[in-house]
């Protein structure tokens, strides 16, 4: 019986990896790359020790903690930099694409019935899960061998054999730990959407938690699986022990797994299912009322998502403002800006990445119009008396609307947790201004989502590359020191630092003109284009 | 009067050609019949039809308007099942039912409900949990329940139980009784039979034969099986007698339409004790348009 549950997972096993022999590969050289390029760079760019302390002495403070996590400011060498500044960002990579894997291999091919000929064969009921987590530890051990000896392989003093593998091995592990978790929900949710939303839910989350963590409370941070990334102190300390703790957490998230899929029926889930409306409420009558009820969950859990971020990096500024408060040097160096506290003047650079974060949600909204064209669904609505300028139209809109509310909500959270903290409190126009700065960008993203739908619909993805693009120019941008026309690349280079800059019209109109521009060739596109099926 | 005309349709996806030169006419109070086998061209001549493809050359007219410019007017007054029915998961039927009759314009109440209740069909299940007998009811129910001029069904039966097929076979029947038009396109022979005034039959792209069912006799064959007193012998020297099977005391063969009369001469001088004929299916007409095909091009060659 046991025996017979796991039958033919190696098969499974080597008929996923023939699936995903472009995929993982990809994947696997462009986080080694990134992990390698950015050492070589900081070794040009931070060659002297002095140079190293300048920088560390402005990355001592709690908003750069909230965000990058804890460092080893004191001995500030290249390895402890590296570690300081790209561990944890890139386990938030590491643990998306292992989100993605999962889910693909899981719920999304059991959602599509893919997973109900495989049963049909003579092959275990847990064999599929098992073989994908066979796949992702198999995935993230090459992973953790080649960016660990490819660390080494650099050759810089400061990073150690010891180091380079647990830094490799802390990204294999934080895959391996949310290859557990999606695999989980894959169990409970009936929807490859809702497992990969939920997913990624944990990953935010543990990742916020960790920020308030880092910032104020360590056993919080203790709590997180980042939290873990970052106790490992690569470089300086080398703790292997929170290793442990993401493998140890993977295997009991994977055995429940196992249990939960052997006991539940195929293509069911175990979130209740309510039974549902007999008639289609008033709301529900058009493409653009449908459009809303298909993305509402979504949207929800995005805007408290948002919330919660703005809250996070708000409640970071109280202790930012103590910390400057103790520092004359800081004091001194900072304050050449007149009438912006310390403290508001970082405010541009938790800014710019929420603003690129609260792009994501938008965007989506956008591509959905595609997707439901490629799940053959389009044809319901302009099979009848739907034009096609209307269902763009209703798509466009709710992705504008949805942008809108979203960096709205950053500036909301932001600016009331930050009052909440700071003695001084913080003006709302200042904060909501410096968000909002940000639309026209924003519009620019979802404009290239228009043009793509309308004339190069499978090329629709690039838009995230795209995304990914500006927010490694915006997040290295300033410590890489890279040319400026690397940032004006991108909608995002051209935006006013507010409330520090000074307010530009001039960039913000081209853009939105450039957006408007976009949108109306993507409609264009749309007219005269076959829809796919 | 026509309905829908289509004019020598062609459809390219990059270098493939899914289309060469279809024509179709429908008219007025006319169910059309539209057969051909898997990936023969049916599903995109539809879409094409629908706006939702663009002709690479020729055109589509739905009552005298263009397919691809005038979509939207002349949606208003379609009601159209997809072959594949795909649906949102987490939306009920009901919820589907409704919407897409109200994206139509017109609203016909009553009728929702008793289709609902004729296909036998349970609203407030999520999409996710139908069959796909069940998602074609669906676009059925939503389809019947609209006052449309004309229909255009794409495999409609595919995924529906015999009882369903009887259901569905009614529908159509009644819009007929109330002057609209059907187009029907269909694998399934027997039932663009039963149906259909006209059918025209599309393979590889290219219509090869369209017409009334009587018009195309002339491609079928009878099916007999004959039990004589003496011993039937002689059948193969006959002209259009194929497929000679001896079954027990009987012998089966099938009988090109045009030689019925002297078959049934020379058969019935050995003495006639039991004769069975089943008419001609679609099935033949189709196997015998290939086989005619197939002469004349041997022919062509020699
Ligand atoms: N978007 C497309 N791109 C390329 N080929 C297509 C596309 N849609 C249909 N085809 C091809 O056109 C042919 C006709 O398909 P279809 O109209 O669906 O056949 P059917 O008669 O079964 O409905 C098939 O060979 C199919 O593979
Ligand atoms: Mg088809």
């Amino acid at each position: 019986m046991a025996q017979s549950l796991f039958k033919k997972t190696g098969s499974l096993f080597r008929f996923m990896l023939r699936r995903d022999r472009l995929r993982i590969p990809l994947w696997l050289i462009g986080i080694t790359f990134f992990t390698l390029i950015v050492p070589i760079a900081f070794v040009d760019l931070y060659a002297s020790q002095h140079e190293r302390d300048g920088l560390a002495e402005t990355m001592a403070n709690p908003a750069v903690t909230a965000m990058v996590g804890p460092g080893d400011l004191e001995n500030y060498t290249i390895g402890a930099m590296t570690s300081h500044q790209m561990l944890l960002f890139t386990a938030v990579v590491v643990g998306l694409m292992s989100i993605w894997l999962v889910a693909r291999h899981t719920r999304a091919d059991e959602e599509d019935g893919r997973i109900e000929m495989i049963r049909s064969l003579p092959i275990g009921r847990v064999s599929n899960l098992n073989a994908t987590l066979l796949v992702l530890c198999v995935t993230h051990v090459i992973l953790a061998l080649i960016t660990g000896f490819g660390l080494y392989a650099l050759g810089i003093e400061s990073m150690g054999l010891e180091g380079s593998l647990l830094y490799g091995a802390s990204l294999g592990g934080i895959g391996i730990f949310f290859a557990g978790v999606t695999v989980v929900f894959a169990q409970l949710s009936e929807s490859s959407r809702g497992t990969i939303g939920f997913s990624i839910a944990v990953l935010l989350i543990a990742y916020l938690v960790r920020a308030v963590g880092d910032v104020g409370n360590e056993t919080l941070s203790w709590i997180s699986p980042f939290g873990w990334v970052t106790q490992t102190e690569v470089y300086a300390n080398n703790h292997w022990e929170p290793l442990a703790l993401m493998v140890g957490v993977a295997i009991v998230l994977g055995v429940l797994a196992n249990y939960l899929n052997a006991i539940r029926d195929l293509e069911a889930g175990f979130f209740p299912a309510r039974p549902g409306r007999k008639k289609a409420s008033a709301f529900l009558q058009s493409p653009i009322g449908l459009a809303v009820k298909l993305q509402c969950t979504g949207m929800i859990a995005w805007a408290i998502g948002m919330l919660v971020m703005g809250v996070a990096y708000g409640s970071v500024l109280g202790d930012l403002e103590a910390f400057f408060e103790g520092n004359e040097m800081m004091e001194q160096m900072l304050v050449a800006e007149e009438g912006y506290t310390l403290t508001e003047q970082f405010i541009p650079s938790l800014m710019v990445v929420m603003a690129l974060l609260a792009t994501v949600p938008p965007v989506m909204a956008m591509l959905k119009l595609y997707g439901e064209e490629k799940k053959n669904r389009i044809d319901h609505l302009l099979g009848r008396a739907v034009s096609r300028t209307r269902l763009m139209g209703s798509y466009l809109i709710i992705s504008v609307v949805n942008g809108f509310v979203m960096l709205s909500l950053t500036a909301i959270g932001l600016w009331s947790a930050g009052a909440t903290v700071m003695e001084e409190g913080l003006d709302f126009g200042t904060i909501y201004g410096a968000a909002l700065v940000y639309y026209p960008a924003m519009l620019v993203m979802i404009g290239l989502a228009v043009l793509f739908i309308g004339v190069l619909p499978k090329l629709g993805s690039v838009i995230w590359l795209y995304v990914f693009y500006t927010f490694i120019v915006l997040y290295l941008g300033g410590l890489l020191d890279f040319p400026d026309w690397v940032g004006h690349l991108s909608p995002y280079g051209y935006i006013p630092e507010l409330p520090v800059d000074e307010m530009e019209w001039v960039p913000i109109s081209i853009l939105v003109i450039i957006a408007v521009i976009l949108m109306i060739a993507g409609f264009i596109g749309y007219h005269k284009r076959d829809i796919e099926g | 009067m026509s309905v829908l005309a289509v004019n020598n349709l062609t459809k390219r996806f990059g270098k493939f050609t899914a289309l060469d030169g279809v024509n179709i006419e429908v008219n007025e109070g006319e169910i059309y019949g539209f057969i051909g086998p898997n990936g023969a061209g049916k599903s995109t001549t539809i879409r094409v039809l629908l706006g939702i493809l663009k002709a690479t050359q020729g055109n589509a007219k739905i009552f005298g308007q263009d397919a691809w410019s005038d979509a939207v007017e002349i949606h208003k007054h379609i009601a159209y099942v997809p072959g594949d029915v795909n649906l949102w998961p987490n939306l009920t039927g009901g919820e589907v039912i409704d919407l897409f009759v109200k994206l139509r314009g017109n609203n016909n109440k009553s009728r929702r409900e008793e289709l609902i209740q004729k296909y036998n069909l349970d609203p407030t299940k999520k999409c996710r949990t139908y069959s796909k007998g069940n998602r074609q009811k669906v676009a059925l129910v939503a389809a019947f329940a609209s006052d449309a001029d004309l229909y255009i069904l794409d495999e409609p039966t595919s995924g529906l139980d015999p009882l369903m097929e009887q259901i569905f076979q009614e529908c159509v029947l009644d819009v007929k009784s109330k002057g609209k038009s059907v187009l029907l396109s269909s694998h399934v022979l027997s039932e663009v039979e039963k149906l259909c005034d006209r059918v025209g039959i599309i393979r590889q792209g290219k219509m090869i034969e369209s017409g009334t069912l009587s018009e195309l006799r002339h491609l079928t064959r009878v099916h007999m099986l004959v039990e004589t007193k003496q011993t039937l012998t002689g059948l193969y020297e006959l002209e259009g007698v194929h497929a000679i099977e001896e079954k027990d005391q009987a012998v089966s063969f099938q009988v090109d339409a045009e030689e019925l009369d002297n078959v049934i001469k020379h058969v019935s001088a050995f003495g006639i004790l039991k004769l069975e004929s089943t008419p001609p299916t679609l099935e033949d007409l189709f196997m015998r348009h290939y086989e005619q095909k197939d002469e004349s091009e041997v022919g062509g060659a020699s």
